[in-house]
């Protein structure tokens, strides 16, 4: 990786136009204990980049490294050709909204918005303006006057944002800034601050746990495991070609099949599909929403002529009513349990095997990478994977 | 004890408790109705109500100049103190160095060890150092001695406070420094003002340490201690109970200021949640 670190830096000053922010090979330790390793990531300009992961996983460290709170232990970060992982924090144009706000709580809201502009000595009538601009573009005119701890907890976010927006930052860094906030204010603002990152046009990092968070609000996502980058692309992507087991099952639901391949098919009994993935064992990933109930026309049954749709019949052993979907668990002839995921309706409650249907085009091969912190593979441990 | 049956108080527990206020109480209200006692110090109960002693008092010119050097020591010490503490204290709060457990301990020791003993070593460093006892000597004592409160309850101050407020300072821009001034020392004004508070009444009516580093200037509690070897005249009770209301007054202000700071919401549990991240 050293090699890449170093052809990459060589190119310091002339970056891709629309490259913002450049992080290049950071790793962080804190003592033995790696947090970050080899994290290398290119951010453009406007855009809106979630950094998902679980507990632990040093999205919140990376924040830091770009706040310039942590200082990494190798590795560099640019910023439109500066070096910025040098720099203490008040000379870096990066704001920061802190999961817990920390707004200053001797200052009323107003003082907390102008703190930035005051600290760079503008002129007062400019700091006027400018703050109640902010305040009026996060709804919050009318508490200019209160202190922090006379305001409720959405209205402390809308005031923390402000008071980081109002700098006109070229990046704005968000740490889990909604995960105080209840459901449904959290919904709320997670379509505000979207609306409000498009409007100003800043450059947002945000970091959450929250994959459905992540899916509603990223231009991209960037999936860390144990301090390593597992996926950076959208979501749409991250959602439908998972590079990783761990990325398929962190977000969203997922069947993991593990089959072996033997020349461009897959066999994983009583399943067998088409594929491009060389001959060996595999992991594939197969959305709950990619099985659906078989359509009316029988197939042949029994045909060996490798279907690009892949047909199965199996039992229903579960069925959980979510809404507009249903969940169900079924086993297939071979005793391979499978989620699916249907649209809601009431199924015949009968003991005949059910026929269910999906495309191999959505059975998408991935990479074994565990679920959770510890390295080991996931080949042999999931129940919904039979060898 | 089960909820429903009704808890008798029983009257034992309160005699006790008005016995216990009583006890602690009762030698400050006598103090002050002798200070006005005509009959001086002896008689029950007291006759002739006169303001006689605090005539008395306010013509005393050394009970004056002893107020003065207490005074005087006092304010000097609070500052060598807080001078000292607070840096002494965002070193243990922030600064990794070698010895930090120790030291943080150590730092208490002027505290828990009796008076005697701070007194006699300075005395005997300032003798060897030759240094002339005089004021100046008390006031390096109680300083030292009292650089541990000020420690302390700066070091209180700065565990409660919100790291992430220090860095959203820095992080819009402000400098160490200015955070430093306008966010961090804000956050401390009462820590700092109690633990001044403490240091000023602490060396105000602290005894044995003066007594090993007095020069030829009293203060006040060598100035009394002095007298009473000669006798007790309700001069002394007058002198005490204009001490008192100062004190009194000092504390109200103390809890004002306090009461008036817990209106705005606990850091304390934010700096746990934000710690957990």
């Amino acid at each position: 990786m050293a090699t890449i670190a170093e052809s990459v830096a060589g190119s310091g000053g002339e970056l891709n136009s629309t490259s913002l922010l450049s992080i290049r090979s950071v790793a962080k330790h804190f003592g033995k204990n790696v947090v970050l390793r080899d994290i290398s990531l290119e951010i453009t300009e406007g855009e809106f980049l979630t950094i998902l992961g679980e507990s632990g996983s040093g999205k919140t460290t990376l924040l830091r490294i770009l706040a310039g709170f942590e200082q990494s232990t190798s590795g560099e970060v640019w910023m439109q050709g500066e070096r910025l992982d040098t720099q203490p924090p008040y000379r870096r144009r990066v704001n920061t909204v802190f999961q817990h706000y920390a707004l200053f709580p001797h200052m009323t809201v107003e003082q907390n918005v102008g703190y930035g502009l005051a600290i760079a000595k503008r002129p007062a009538a400019e700091v006027e303006s400018r703050v109640a601009e902010a305040l009026a573009k996060v709804k919050m005119s009318a508490y200019a006057k209160s202190k922090p701890s006379k305001i409720s907890g959405g209205q402390q976010q809308r005031i923390a944002l402000a008071r980081a927006l109002v700098n006109r930052p070229r990046l704005l860094l968000l740490d889990e800034p909604l995960s105080a906030l209840d459901a449904n204010l959290r919904r709320q603002m997670q379509v505000e601050l979207k609306a409000l990152q498009r409007e100003v046009g800043i450059t947002f990092i945000f970091v959450t746990h929250d994959q459905e968070e992540a899916m509603v609000m990223s231009d991209r996502i960037a999936l860390l495991r144990s301090g390593e980058l597992e996926q950076v692309a959208t979501p749409r992507e991250i959602y439908n070609r998972p590079a990783t087991s761990y990325t398929a099952q962190f977000i969203g639901h997922t069947n993991l099949l593990k089959a072996d391949v033997r020349h461009g098919t897959a066999y994983c009994p009583p399943l067998q599909w088409l594929t491009s993935v060389p001959d060996g064992v595999a992991l594939f990933s197969l959305r709950p929403e990619c099985i659906r109930p078989a359509s009316a026309s029988p197939a042949a049954t029994g045909s060996p002529a490798l279907p690009t749709t892949v047909r199965f019949r199996a039992h229903l052993r579960d069925q959980a009513f979510h809404g507009a979907t249903d969940l169900l668990r079924v086993e297939s002839d071979g005793g391979l349990i499978l989620t699916i995921r249907t649209a809601s309706r009431d199924l015949p409650n009968s003991e005949a095997p059910l026929e269910f249907e999906f495309s191999a085009a959505d059975a998408v091969p991935v990479r074994a990478t565990s679920l959770g912190s510890n390295s080991e593979s996931i080949l042999g441990s999931n129940e919904e994977d039979r060898a | 004890m089960s909820a429903t049956t009704p808890i008798k108080s029983p009257r034992w527990l309160t005699a006790h408790a008005l016995a216990v206020f009583a006890f602690l109480y009762l030698p400050i209200v006598i103090l002050i109705l002798y200070s006005f006692n005509g009959q001086g110090v002896g008689g029950f109960p007291p006759r002739n109500l006169t303001f006689n002693w605090y005539r008395i008092l306010f013509n005393d010119a050394p009970i004056w100049d002893s107020v003065l050097n207490s005074l005087l020591v006092a304010a000097a010490a609070m500052l060598i103190a807080l001078l000292f503490g607070i840096p002494a204290a965002l070193a243990l709060d922030r600064a990794q160095f070698p010895g930090k457990a120790l030291f943080r301990r150590l730092v208490l020791l002027p505290l828990i060890l009796p008076g005697i003993i701070t007194g006699l070593s300075l005395s005997m460093l300032f003798r060897v150092a030759e240094v002339k006892l005089s004021l100046l000597t008390i006031i390096l004592g109680h300083g030292t001695a009292l650089i541990s409160v000020a420690t302390t309850e700066v070091f209180a101050g700065l565990q409660k406070l919100n790291r992430a407020q220090e860095e959203a300072s820095l992080d819009l821009g402000a400098t160490y420094c200015q955070t430093f001034w306008r966010i961090t020392v804000p956050n401390l004004k009462l820590s700092i003002i109690g633990a001044a508070l403490l240091i000023f009444t602490l060396s105000m009516d602290e005894i044995a340490v003066s007594f090993f580093l007095i020069g030829r200037d009293n203060t006040l509690p060598l100035e009394i201690w002095g007298r009473l070897r000669r006798g007790i005249t309700p001069e002394i009770n007058a002198i005490s109970t204009i001490i008192f209301l100062f004190s009194l007054i000092a504390i109200v202000f103390w809890y004002r200021l306090r009461t008036r700071a817990e209106v705005t919401p606990e850091i304390g549990a934010e700096l746990v949640e934000t710690a957990k991240h």
